[in-house]
């Protein structure tokens, strides 16, 4: 039998198959924030059920939450409703609860790898697209709605047909400046925002060898954004380095029965999928988004294309053009620039501060630009103190605030002005994604630092030594 | 939740001819922060419907006199970006039953059909049609039928049939909710648990 990595994965949690229909699929670890599980619970109750597996569903606060003055009572009355619905839902059905403050609190999608909840092999949802993010250790990972949630909550199990399956190969060695963000971006802008959807993705060749854990995240993260439901890739020696001797990674016989099965997850030489793409690594520069969706993203030393050439919808790529007040043809380079945001589950995570720090450093943040650096999560804000990043930063006139989705999706106080610039290392830049009216361009902590020190976009290998 | 069953559905229909409606657009993130599934349909569109100081927009399709109906018209790649069941949610509580498209983004077609809202996909051609016969005549009625698995634009008699998984398809018939059926297979999932590594 010749299978794929996604095969092996998927075939090993269907519970029963419908015919016709869609396959009960069993879900190992289920991850829950303020958000999008309240109703879940309320369901519950009303059908008078129980959790069934309350050790397998994890909760942390995030979504909604203040990145500054976090000891302090939240002061929206809706947000500190929807945190104390989320504690009190935990506390009552049995779920460890990681609350504000908490130092394993943080982004559900960071605080889940860190803690050894993400492990190779497994079925991981949460009520969040992004959840993909857990793709990057070989597990099956995707966002799913409240109804399913609350599925996930009394059965441990969802109804999902089986997605189709896309290989994306990309060889060859990145040029420099290229970080894995770029190589989503990338990605995206050649498949555009529906070019992946009905199948989940396996990524492969060179590139993503090489890459690290962190780098695999930040691509699998962003699969949901070419509409597939996920992103996986193969487990290997890095991944097995990085979940060792975590919170929740089985230890002592458990480890080694668990890194046999591991090894095994790999797609067969002759396994087939419904669709293959193979990209030259070489082919990518760092990248920028000048519209309303991440498919609309280029080489940041490129022009905006003309509507003549885009594919689908010359009206709609007009409107959004106008709604970010860019025209056909002209370069991103020089844009003023508002706002900064780096953090998110895409780019929030340590190597992300790394490297907008190796850009700030010894520079100066540009007047006209307002920062808001982000953490992942508390263990990330440690990290970034224990290094002397943090000292990087304050020396170059910015300040680190505290860990949440914060200005991803603008939930919290932390919203971009409408009209304002915010170049932004999330995953999202659809129309007033960071608060009404707001344009947003995506792009990697590096391109992130270079506008922060200039207060325009500029290309950020003009940075680097 | 339950809601009611569908089985045949003819109604004139709002029109929304934009490509890539993102749910982010259909029910914006500030509006998520409630506990309980109520009132959402008021923040459908909210920001394409009104301006900042909360006067609707005369232009949008949803705040048109001329527009009604259960059935809303939307350009390809409908309900893509965040997974937020509130979309289904805003789209079902503002009265929609339906949505058609030419092409819908994955999990928001899942989270239609779990809260009965019926996604019916159609080819990008008929799609065109019938945004050109409601500006014609915005009364124009189109006919869904789920049990035959056709939608038809009344105006031209001019039909296509559309997909959906008979047991989706049995559930919304019947106004069920995958938590009946997985309630009832508990036993079932109970083994499978044990035979979970971890
Ligand atoms: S950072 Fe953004 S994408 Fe990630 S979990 Fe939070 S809201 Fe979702």
């Amino acid at each position: 039998m010749s299978n794929t990595l996604f095969d092996k994965v998927w075939d090993a949690h269907v519970v029963r198959k419908i015919e016709g229909g869609p396959d009960v699929f069993f879900i190992d670890r289920h991850l829950i924030h303020e958000v999008t599980s309240p109703v879940a619970f309320l369901g519950l109750k009303t059908r008078g059920i129980k959790v069934m597996e309350p050790k397998r569903t994890f909760a942390t606060a995030d979504h909604n939450t203040p990145t500054i003055n976090q000891h302090l009572p939240v002061e929206d009355p809706l947000s500190a409703n929807q945190l104390k619905a989320l504690e009190e839902n935990s506390k009552e059905h049995g779920i460890l609860h990681w609350g504000l403050g908490h130092e394993n609190n943080g982004i559900v999608h960071v605080v889940g790898p860190e803690n050894g909840i993400t492990l190779p092999g497994a079925t991981i949802v949460c009520g969040d697209s992004h959840t993909s993010t857990h793709g990057a250790f070989g597990a099956i990972a995707f966002g799913i709605g409240t109804s399913e949630v609350e599925m996930v909550l009394s059965t441990q199990c969802i109804m999902q047909p089986k997605p189709k399956k896309m290989r994306i190969n990309i060889v060859g060695k990145l040029n420099r400046a290229v970080t894995p963000k770029d190589v989503a971006l990338y990605i995206i802008s050649q498949l555009s925002t529906s070019g992946a959807t009905g199948y989940f993705v396996e990524y492969a060749g060179d590139v993503f060898e090489e890459m690290s854990m962190e780098g695999r995240m930040t691509v699998c993260n962003l699969s949901i954004e070419m509409g597939a439901r996920g992103g996986m890739i193969a487990p290997d020696e890095k991944t097995f380095d990085y979940i060792k001797g975590r919170k929740f990674t089985p230890k002592g016989a458990d480890w080694d029965t668990a890194m046999e099965y591991w090894k095994t997850l790999k797609t067969d030489a002759d396994a087939t999928f419904d669709k293959e793409y193979t990209f030259n690594a070489s082919d990518i520069e760092p990248m920028i988004t000048y519209g309303t969706n991440p498919g609309m993203g280029m080489g940041i030393s490129n022009q905006i294309p003309q509507s003549d050439a885009v594919k689908d919808g010359k009206a709609t790529y007009e409107k959004s053009l106008s709604y970010m007040g860019y025209e056909q043809g002209e370069s991103m380079i020089g844009k003023t620039i508002d706002f900064v945001f780096v953090g998110s589950c895409t780019n929030g995570r340590i190597e992300d501060f790394r490297s907008f720090a190796s850009i700030v450093k010894g520079r100066k943040k540009a007047d006209n630009v307002t920062a808001w650096l982000v953490p992942g999560s508390h263990k990330v804000e440690a990290q970034i103190k224990e290094e002397g990043i943090l000292d990087i930063l304050t020396d170059a006139g910015f300040a680190l605030r505290e860990p949440g989705c914060s200005a991803c999706l603008a939930m919290n106080d932390d919203k971009v002005p409408a009209g304002k610039y915010a170049v932004s290392t999330s995953n999202r830049n659809f129309e007033g994604r960071q608060g009404p009216g707001s344009r947003t361009l995506l792009a990697s902590p590096l391109v992130a630092a270079a506008a922060a020190v200039t207060g325009k976009v500029t290309d950020p290998r003009e940075l680097m030594a | 939740m339950a809601y009611d069953k569908f089985n045949i559905l003819q109604t004139s229909a709002y029109p929304l001819s934009i490509e890539n409606v993102d749910t982010d657009q259909i029910i914006p993130a500030r509006f998520l922060k409630a506990t309980e599934r109520k009132g959402f349909g008021d923040n459908l569109f909210r920001d394409w419907r009104y301006n900042s100081d909360d006067s609707p927009k005369v232009d949008f399709p949803l705040n048109n006199p001329k527009y009604s109906g259960k059935i809303l018209v939307g350009g390809r790649n409908f309900g893509s970006g965040s997974s937020r069941e509130h979309a289904a949610w805003a789209v079902y509580d503002f009265g929609f039953r339906c949505v058609i498209s030419s092409f819908f983004a994955d999990i928001f077609r899942g989270n239609c059909l779990n809260v009965g809202v019926l996604p019916v996909q159609i080819s990008e051609n008929f799609l065109q049609e019938i945004f050109g016969a409601i500006e014609a005549n915005p009364d124009t009625e189109i006919k869904v039928d789920l049990q035959n698995q056709t939608v038809t634009l009344l105006s031209s008699g001019n039909s296509e049939s559309f997909e959906i998984n008979s047991y989706k398809k049995e559930n919304m018939l019947n106004g069920f909710d995958d938590i009946d059926y997985l309630q009832n297979i508990k036993g079932e999932i109970q083994e499978f648990v044990k035979t979970r590594p971890f």
